[in-house]
């Protein structure tokens, strides 16, 4: 086995536009979008033929006869069939875990390439028989007999052709995630104000990002889509003040504009070590260079349910000998508006980071400058397992573009980007990324 | 002596009819039990830019296990982290409505002029309709007389006039209370900002304090029993506002030691025979009663710790109509005497060091009163005594404080006229007379050996009443 471990070079990656629940993929599959995004990643770095370490991806909405989903999307591409794939699920951080994995193979050296993507769809969500129903069936399918089958059979009733939708509620205190965030909100004393400005600043750099051409090859047409559909250029403060809260209550703070909407969506990545991406002309656009994951307890000590990158990312920095304000760019998912408020104002809080992460002194602000520079979930959506992905493509041309930073009084060092993905199950995936020198 | 108006007015229909006439409206004060927290709900604390009390107060916090929330502040936030707190955070701006709070605690020390007096306004304005019944407002402060510049100064004397408005707004048996906390003595204010966050200070409210440095402490101290192990000498102890002190020194783990007259003696030996306690049994005007006392404390107890004056007489009469003895009677028992046995115990060391004299002066000592030349007269000269030997005992490492008791439920107040007794009820912030208890509990707080900054205070347990305020 390899002692040593190589730097796990980010090559590019591309995305489909994300749409709207029931828009214009309302008929699409999760394979079909994966597929369509993996073709023009494979058309970007001339992949055709190429027999690659692995292709991980995933998404959370799944139909149970995807088990091999990503395999099967392989084998609809123009990569080689020799390429092995499997399938990620790590709720919202499902896109960001592929890429660690794939990653960590490539600084093993176990793979020298990879590709990390993710998926999801709200509109095309399996839909699971009544479980009275299942059972019924499965002792159908168990008994020898016509007799026993038909003693079975009898067992049908009328209303367990009431199906099984998938909510999207927290298991163990079925709250929905949304209850969730609206009640962090309310213990951190994040206004509707915040909030909505949070938004509006989404929205307005996202459309920044299409404007300036950043995201010309990055996003990929798909089904007559160009732009992200939930993307509001013309957004405003105002505007998003007229909407009635649907979380938290009357007096609730949260609407569905800083609250990201279902959607449905692809993305995917390309990683590989330094020697193939020299081998095959491709320039390095960044480096993945640390990742940590951590859980908070929101069923018994009642945590945040959305607060575990506060607790994953200070692990990191200490790991790397990194504070918090060493970053050029912070890619913090915003599922809804108040959790990424949260999460800030918990690192600078002398008492959150005393008493729940062990911390001296509070990691402290961040320039808000540098937060979802080219927009976040709350204007491009958040097809849960795609996120992960379009913010390592992202942040990698970012890098890329940046290159090594330079200040007066400290010595140049590369561009450096942060990433922190909450998720369902009290989970949080962050990861760190520098520009290639 | 039960309250029969105030019983009236809680019932269902007393309440709607008080309500629309606007009546008084007295609520059920809580009072102190044992075992019951020091603060039974939220308290919010929260400090203006600068102060230099908020991290004293969040270890206070602390130490009474309360549920603590602080606005997101950086200083109150690092004071709430070093206290171990793991303090909620309060956003007037995001707050539900049925967010209150037991107590709003707030450092005004940082307040440097009187431009940044706003800073009561900013954060009493969101949060003083949120507190709950019987709940406690208490600012801190510098001492202005421990303020460099003048306009400091000015800011800090301001506060007065802020929490006795404050205490005169809040309701449902609320108090407000201003600390002032001198320099060096920020270690000072626990025992302090127990007694005014805990039910013990009911019927205290608009007082000011003032905490000075010290090198007495008390580490280690038991808060369930913080007399223990000392001994306390009660004046007229047998019955009324006396008896209630033995009773709640006793319970806080003193020996009493009881002292009343003669023709008292077998209702003395009752209350303090059931406090465990010893009793003196004579006339503290006799020539030879200090030296006695002295005597007696000595040798059986080799000194004594706390030195309760409750003893006190009235002899009313408008001054044209009073003879000569009604004068000399009440000037004697209840201030010559107090100076007599204060003189002997300290001449011959029978005060212990960390020791306590607490005085029981009046609000007619400060207000004056209409046929109590007499008393008036004494009850200001025990505020004389107290301010006047405060710095010569401190050098022994004693203090000498006084309560001054408002209208407080006795035999006495229940045989005045019924419009006299009405209205000295109900003119005050409560709304309700207080109990001998409240005294009491008072007195207790400053024979605390915790309460050691505090000196030649005079708190005035009246429910904040109008007259001589």
């Amino acid at each position: 086995m390899n002692a040593s471990t190589r730097r796990v070079a980010v090559l590019g990656g591309t995305r489909i536009p994300f749409a709207r629940q029931n828009g214009p993929y309302a008929r699409a599959s999760n394979q079909d979008m994966l597929t369509a995004t993996l073709e023009a990643l494979i058309g970007k770095f001339a992949l055709e033929d190429e027999v690659l370490g692995e292709v991980a991806a995933g998404g959370v909405l799944k139909h149970s006869r995807d088990f091999n989903l990503t395999r099967e999307s392989v084998l609809g591409t123009r990569l080689n069939p020799h390429t092995p794939a499997y399938d990620v699920q790590q709720a919202c951080g499902t896109g960001l875990e592929a890429a660690i994995l794939v990653g960590n193979k490539i600084a093993l050296g176990q793979i020298d390439s990879g590709i990390a993507g993710g998926f999801d769809t709200t509109s095309d969500a399996p839909i699971a028989i009544n479980e009275d129903l299942r059972q019924v069936l499965l002792e159908i399918n168990r008994s020898k007999s016509n007799a026993g089958r038909l003693k079975a059979l009898a067992r049908i009733r009328p209303q367990q052709i009431v199906p099984q939708i998938p909510r999207n509620a927290e298991p163990r205190t079925g709250l929905s995630m949304g209850e969730h965030a609206a009640i962090m909100a309310k213990e951190w004393g994040i206004t509707r104000e915040e909030q909505d400005e949070l938004t509006v600043r989404s929205h307005r750099n996202l459309a920044a990002a299409y404007d300036t051409g950043f995201l010309d090859d990055l996003v990929i047409p798909f089904l007559g889509l160009e732009r992200d559909q939930n993307l509001r250029p013309d957004s405003s403060v105002e505007k998003l003040a007229k909407l009635k809260p649907v979380f938290g209550g009357d007096q609730g703070t949260m609407t569905a504009g800083n609250s990201t909407p279902l959607s449905d969506g692809a993305s995917a990545v390309l990683l590989s070590s330094e020697e193939w991406a020299v081998a095959h002309n491709v320039p390095v656009q960044a480096y993945l260079v640390d990742a940590q994951t951590a859980a908070v307890d929101h069923v018994h000590a009642r945590e945040g349910l959305l607060m575990a990158p506060t607790y994953a990312v200070p692990k990191m920095l200490a790991r790397n000998g990194l504070s918090l304000g060493d970053f050029d760019f912070y890619e913090i998912h915003e599922a809804f508006a108040s959790q990424v408020l949260c999460t800030l104002k918990a690192w600078e809080d002398p008492v959150y980071c005393r008493e729940r992460l062990g911390l001296d002194a509070p990691l402290g602000p961040i320039d808000t400058d540098k937060l979802n520079a080219h927009g976040g979930s709350l204007a491009a959506g958040h097809p849960f397992g795609a996120t992960g992905g379009r913010i390592v493509a992202g942040l990698a041309k970012a890098l890329g573009e940046l290159g090594p930073t330079s200040h007066p009084h400290r010595p140049a060092r590369p561009g450096r980007g942060l990433i922190s993905i909450c998720a369902a199950g009290g989970l949080g995936v962050t990861a760190i990324m520098e520009a290639a020198a | 002596m039960s309250d029969r108006y105030q019983q009236l007015v809680n019932t269902p229909i007393g309440k709607i009819v008080s309500k629309q006439i606007g009546l008084p409206n007295p609520v059920k004060l809580e009072r102190y039990e044992r075992g019951q927290p020091v603060v039974s709900g939220p308290v919010l604390l929260g400090a203006a830019p600068g102060g230099r009390l908020a991290g004293a107060t969040a270890k206070v916090l602390a130490a009474v296990e309360a549920e603590v929330h602080t606005p997101m502040v950086q200083d109150v936030r690092t004071a709430a982290a070093d206290a171990g707190l793991e303090a909620k955070v309060w956003a007037p701006d995001a707050a539900p409505e049925e967010q209150t709070f037991k107590a709003l605690v707030f450092d005004a020390s940082g307040i440097a002029d009187s431009t940044q007096l706003n800073e009561l306004w900013a954060f009493f304005g969101p949060t003083i309709r949120r507190v709950r019944k019987s709940g406690r407002v208490i600012v801190l402060g510098t001492p202005p007389a421990d303020c460099k510049r003048p306009r400091q100064a000015t800011a800090q004397r301001a506060l007065e006039g802020f929490v006795r408005s404050v205490g005169k707004e809040v309701r449902k048996g609320a108090t407000a209370q201003l600390i002032y906390v001198g320099n060096k003595a920020e270690s000072q204010i626990e025992s302090t900002l127990r007694f005014y966050l805990s039910p013990k200070s009911a019927y205290v409210s608009g007082q000011v304090v003032r905490i000075g440095a010290t090198a007495l402490d008390a580490d280690g101290i038991d808060w369930d029993l913080p007399l223990s192990g000392r001994f306390a000498l009660v004046t007229g102890a047998s019955r009324g506002i006396g008896r209630s002190i033995a009773k709640v020194l006793a319970r806080d783990g003193a020996h009493v030691i009881g002292l009343d007259v003669p023709a008292l003696e077998s209702e003395l030996e009752e209350t303090i025979g059931e406090l465990g306690g010893s009793t003196i049994v004579l006339d503290i005007t006799d020539d030879d009663a200090p030296a006695r006392i002295a005597s007696y404390l000595l040798e059986n107890h080799g000194g004594v710790d706390v030195v309760v004056h409750n003893a006190g007489v009235t002899r009313d009469k408008t001054l044209g109509r009073m003879d000569e003895a009604r004068w000399d009677l009440v000037l004697q028992v209840n201030l010559t005497a107090q100076e007599r046995i204060n003189e002997e115990l300290l001449t011959r060391e029978a005060i212990r060091h960390n020791g306590r004299i607490v005085c029981v002066s009046s609000m007619s000592g400060i207000a004056g009163n209409a046929g109590q030349t007499n008393y008036a007269t004494s009850k200001a000269g025990v505020i004389g005594m107290v301010e006047s030997t405060a710095p010569q005992v401190a050098k022994r490492g004693l203090t000498i404080n006084a309560v001054a008791p408002g209208f407080i439920e006795t035999q006495m107040t229940a045989a005045m006229p019924i419009a006299t007794r009405e209205a000295g009820r109900r003119m005050n912030s409560l709304a309700q007379g207080g109990l001998p208890v409240d005294v009491a509990e008072t007195i207790a707080w400053f024979a605390s050996p915790a309460t050691g900054g505090v000196n030649g205070n005079v708190v005035r347990v009246c429910g904040q009443s109008l007259v001589g305020a």
